[in-house]
C-alpha cells in the first residue's frame, strides 16, 4: 500500500504491507534508528514519537495509519546535530543511564511542556506514567524536566 | 502478524459495506486495544477497516439536556473539552484518567465501548450516567449494552457513532488503578439525575454493573455514611494477581463512598 508520510519535515513515499508496524518502518524503511521499541505491547512507551504534533506509541499504530500525517522522531529534535534544550537538561542533570527509554520520554515531554510551560514534581511524573525507564528511578528525568522547564537548576534538589 | 487489507471509508455507509464485503472484518479507531489483540492473534482480521476518516463519528455538543461524544473523539479530547467540563465535569475527569497521555491521544470513546474489557473506565459512566450508545442503525440504552467480558449488544457490522450522556445534577468517578497501566481494578461512578441515584461499577466483575443496594440507599440518604453498612457479595466478581474477589468487594465500597463524597 502507498503511503505519504512527513517525518522530521522530510516527506517520504514509501509502499508498506498493511501490517508494517510505524515503529519499525521509522527504523528499518527509513533507517531512523533513534526510536526504540522496547515491550512492543504497548507497555513502556520507549516507542513513542509525535503523530501531529501529539505523543503516541509507534508500536501502536501501523504505518498505513500515518498516511498524510506529520511525525517528528527524536531525531527531529535537533536537526543542526546539537542538543534540544530539552536533552540538553537530561544531560545536566543526568537523566538517562543506559538510555533506552530517553528518546521515549523527550517525545513524551516535548508537547507536555508545551502545554504546562510550569509545572510542579508531580504533573510530570503523571505525564510520565506512560513510559517506563529500567535504570534512573526516574528522579533525575523529573529533575532534567524541571531544568528545561527553567523551574530549577541543577543543583536544587528535585523532592 | 498475519497480513490484511487495509480499508480507509471516508462515509458511514462506505465502512459498512466493506465489513460486510470482508471475510474477517475489524473495525479500527486509535487501534489502543485492537493493536494489542492482533499482536497475540486473538484477532487474526482479513481486513481492517478504519473509521478514522468517517466526519460522522466526530464533535461534541449539547443537545436536548445531554452531551452527544461522537464515537471517534479520543479520551483527550473528552478530557479536554470545555462542553464537556462544563456540562460533566466527572466524565471530563474519567477520561483524563484513561491510562496515559499516549493511549489518551489515540483511544477513542466508541473503541472503549465496543472493546468492552471488563477494566475500562467509560462503562461505569455510561451506566451512572444513564447514556444511550448510538449506532449507524439504532440507539441501545447503557443497561443493555455491555453482555460480558468483551461481549456488547452490537452486531459484527455495526458503528458505535456516538454515545449520548444525560446531563446530571452531579456526579463523580473514584478509581483504584492498576499501577502499571491504569486500567480500574475497580471504578465507580456515582451520579445524581432527576430520576434518582444511579452507580455504575467497572473493573469489579467480568461485565459492568449498576450496584443497586447502593442506589436505594442513597436515594434516601445523599451521603457516604448511607452505604457504609453495606457489604458486597464478591461471588462473581473477578479475582486475578492484582486483586481476589473479596479485596474487589471492599474496593467497591470504598471507591463508592469517594465518588459520593466527591459528588458533594
Ligand atoms: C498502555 C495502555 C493503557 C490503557 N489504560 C486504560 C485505562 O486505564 N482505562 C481504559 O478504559 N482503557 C485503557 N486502555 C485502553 C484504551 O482506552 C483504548 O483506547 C480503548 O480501549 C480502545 O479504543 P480505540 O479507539 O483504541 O479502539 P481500537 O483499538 O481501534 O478498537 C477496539 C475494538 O473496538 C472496535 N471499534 C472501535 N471503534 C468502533 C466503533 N466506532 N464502532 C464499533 N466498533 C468499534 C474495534 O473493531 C475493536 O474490536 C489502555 C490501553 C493501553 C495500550
Ligand atoms: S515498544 Fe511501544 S510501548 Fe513498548
Ligand atoms: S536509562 Fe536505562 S531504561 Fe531509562
Amino acid at each position: 500500500m502507498q503511503i505519504a508520510v512527513t517525518v522530521n519535515g522530510r516527506l517520504h513515499e514509501r509502499s508498506v504491507e498493511p501490517r508494517r508496524l510505524l515503529c519499525d518502518f521509522l527504523r528499518d524503511d527509513l533507517g531512523l534508528t533513534g526510536t526504540r521499541v522496547g515491550c512492543e505491547h504497548g507497555a513502556c512507551g520507549s516507542c513513542t514519537i509525535l503523530v501531529d504534533g501529539e505523543s503516541a506509541r509507534s508500536c501502536l499504530m501501523f504505518a498505513v495509519q500515518a498516511d498524510g500525517a506529520e511525525l517528528t522522531t527524536v531525531e527531529g529534535l535537533a536537526p543542526d546535530g546539537g542538543l534540544h534544550p530539552l536533552q540538553a537538561a537530561f544531560r545536566e542533570a543526568h537523566g538517562l543511564q543506559c538510555g533506552f527509554c530517553t528518546p521515549g520520554i523527550l517525545m513524551t515531554m516535548l508537547p507536555f511542556l508545551d502545554e504546562n510551560p510550569d509545572p510542579d514534581e508531580a504533573e510530570i511524573r503523571t505525564a510520565l506514567s506512560g513510559n517506563l525507564c529500567r535504570c534512573t528511578g526516574y528522579q533525575n528525568i523529573v529533575k532534567a524536566v524541571l531544568i528545561a522547564a527553567g523551574v530549577a537548576t541543577n543543583g536544587e534538589s528535585s523532592q | 502478524m498475519h497480513d490484511f487489507a487495509f480499508h480507509r471509508p471516508s462515509s458511514l455507509s462506505d465502512a459498512v459495506a466493506a465489513m460486510q464485503a470482508a471475510g474477517e472484518g475489524k473495525f479500527m479507531a486509535g487501534g489502543q486495544s485492537l493493536l494489542p489483540v492482533m499482536k497475540l492473534d486473538l484477532a487474526q482480521p482479513t481486513d481492517v477497516i478504519s473509521l478514522a476518516g468517517l466526519g460522522e463519528l466526530r464533535g461534541i455538543r449539547v443537545e436536548d439536556g445531554a452531551v452527544v461524544v461522537g464515537a471517534a473523539t479520543t479520551h483527550a479530547e473528552v478530557a479536554d473539552s470545555d462542553v464537556v467540563r462544563g456540562s460533566i465535569p466527572a466524565l471530563a475527569d474519567l477520561a483524563g484518567q484513561i491510562g496515559d497521555p499516549q493511549v489518551r491521544n489515540r483511544g477513542t470513546l466508541g473503541g472503549s465501548v465496543a472493546h468492552a474489557d471488563p477494566a475500562a473506565d467509560y462503562p461505569a459512566a455510561l451506566l451512572a450516567l444513564g447514556a444511550t450508545v448510538v449506532t449507524d442503525r439504532r440507539e441501545i440504552p447503557a443497561d443493555d449494552f455491555f453482555q460480558g467480558m468483551f461481549a456488547t449488544a452490537l452486531a459484527e457490522d455495526e458503528i458505535v457513532t456516538a454515545v449520548r450522556f444525560p446531563i446530571p445534577d452531579g456526579a463523580a468517578y473514584a478509581k483504584f488503578p492498576n499501577p502499571a497501566s491504569k486500567y480500574a481494578i475497580v471504578g465507580v461512578m456515582v451520579a445524581r439525575t432527576g430520576s434518582g441515584v444511579r452507580v455504575g461499577v467497572t473493573g469489579a466483575s467480568p461485565t459492568p454493573h449498576r450496584a443497586s443496594r447502593f442506589e436505594a440507599a442513597l436515594a434516601a440518604d445523599f451521603s457516604p455514611s448511607a452505604i457504609a453498612g453495606i457489604t458486597i457479595d464478591p461471588s462473581g466478581l473477578a479475582s486475578d494477581p492484582d486483586a481476589s474477589a473479596a479485596y474487589r468487594a471492599h474496593l467497591v465500597g470504598v471507591m463508592a463512598k469517594r465518588a459520593v463524597e466527591a459528588c458533594g
